[in-house]
């Protein structure tokens, strides 16, 4: 069989198979959703905790704050280039989208370490780090899991990038909820569990999420 | 395409007939040999029709094409690549690995074998049973005489019979 028979063939079979499709929903209104099922995971935390802790430890330490505005705009940027990305034909400049945000929460929450503690807030020990580690961790794997399924309904064609977006995104938005129930001043031991909780969510969904998003 | 979206099965034969062309450019592009580009077009017309739903009429159908195509293109040059790593190049298969034979001797001996079942077949009844268990079916002497109901040196006659027989005809004839 000659290739342009070949062509016709398979073509001549593919429209024969056809059925109508739903359209994707716009990138910006899927990583709405996502943001939605973390929105909804915040309300919970505040219920139970209240702001009142969060917002004096912003008050006192304004850094603390940023970093967390940092944290929450990166987890925003981060799913939304995510799922732009999982389009084809879309720019990989998308990619850069979250790089801004990402900086400030990283250097808002090193610059932390550099200042005086706050009056009355205990300093966390390694032991009670661990826990921030356990919390990004465990709100990290289902995060991305779920945005791994939305993700893969589309069509990622750079399966790692989109991967490394997605642990960012979601590794970003634990942070960031961890930041309503964290009642302790920032260390340097927290600060390097947070690092190492993020670069393992990170470095975890490269590794796996690209193939999980790959579909044959 | 956003015909096809809806189900246009004439809509969507004619788009995919019309992109052909862009996507063994775009697969030039990357650097396909031209003998592997209609793979690439196989490959990207298969995937286009699993994620057609990806596509945004509001958005160019070219660069989401060509998007496919151009990942489906890296692929290949990907898994030649690593078959390319994992395989001896001819040329020194040639010369370490020569084959033995040359191609006439599989015909050869698909025809001398033909020659001894046709042989086979001619052997009176009781010999032919005999080469068949014992010689084709690799049967012992004991499971042979279960099945045939002959006992074990009435086999063993028509096993050496048959192949006397045999061996008369097939030097006989060549």
């Amino acid at each position: 069989m000659s290739d342009a028979a070949r062509h016709e063939a398979l073509i001549d079979a593919l429209g024969a198979e056809l059925t109508p499709v739903r359209r994707l929903l716009p990138p910006w209104r899927r990583a709405l959703g996502w943001l939605a099922v973390v929105a909804v995971i915040a309300v919970a935390l505040f219920v139970r905790y209240g702001a009142g802790t969060m917002l004096h430890r912003w008050s006192a330490a304004p850094d603390l704050g940023l970093a967390a505005c940092g944290a929450v705009i990166t987890a925003i940027t981060a799913a939304l280039a995510s799922f732009v990305l999982a389009v084809p034909g879309r720019s990989i400049r998308w990619a850069w989208l979250p790089v801004p945000s990402a900086l400030v929460w990283i250097g808002a929450s090193g610059l932390g370490c550099l200042r005086a503690h706050i009056p009355g807030m205990p300093v966390l020990n390694l032991h009670a780090a661990n826990d921030c580690l356990i919390f990004i961790v465990s709100f990290s794997i289902p995060l991305s899991g779920l945005m791994i399924w939305l993700l893969r309904r589309a069509c990622p064609l750079r399966p790692v990038l989109t991967a490394v977006l997605v642990g960012l995104a979601s590794a970003a938005a634990s942070a960031s909820l961890l930041e309503i129930c964290h009642n302790f001043d920032a260390a340097a031991s927290d600060l390097l569990m947070h690092a190492v909780a993020i670069t393992l969510v990170v470095g975890l969904n490269a590794l796996m999420g690209g193939r999980l998003l790959l579909k044959g | 395409m956003a015909a096809a979206q809806a189900g246009d099965q004439r809509a969507y034969t004619r788009v995919l007939n019309d992109s052909v062309a862009l996507i063994r450019a775009v697969a030039r592009r990357q650097g396909v040999a031209v003998d592997a580009l209609d793979d690439v077009v196989q490959e990207t017309l298969l995937t286009v029709h699993r994620v057609r739903h990806t596509f945004d009429p509001s958005r160019s159908y070219d660069a989401w094409l060509s998007a496919i195509a151009a990942r489906r293109a890296i692929d290949l040059l990907r898994s030649h690549g690593r078959r390319e790593h994992r395989e001896v190049h001819d040329e020194f298969a040639m010369d370490t690995h020569a084959d033995r034979e040359d191609a006439s001797t599989g015909t050869l001996r698909q025809q001398e074998a033909e020659r001894l079942r046709k042989a086979i077949e001619t052997l009176p009844p009781g010999q032919r049973e005999a080469v068949e268990q014992l010689g084709l079916k690799e049967r012992s002497l004991a499971e042979a005489a279960e099945r045939t109901g002959r006992n074990t040196g009435a086999l063993k006659v028509n096993l050496h019979r048959a192949l006397k027989t045999l061996r008369d005809r097939l030097h006989g004839e060549s």
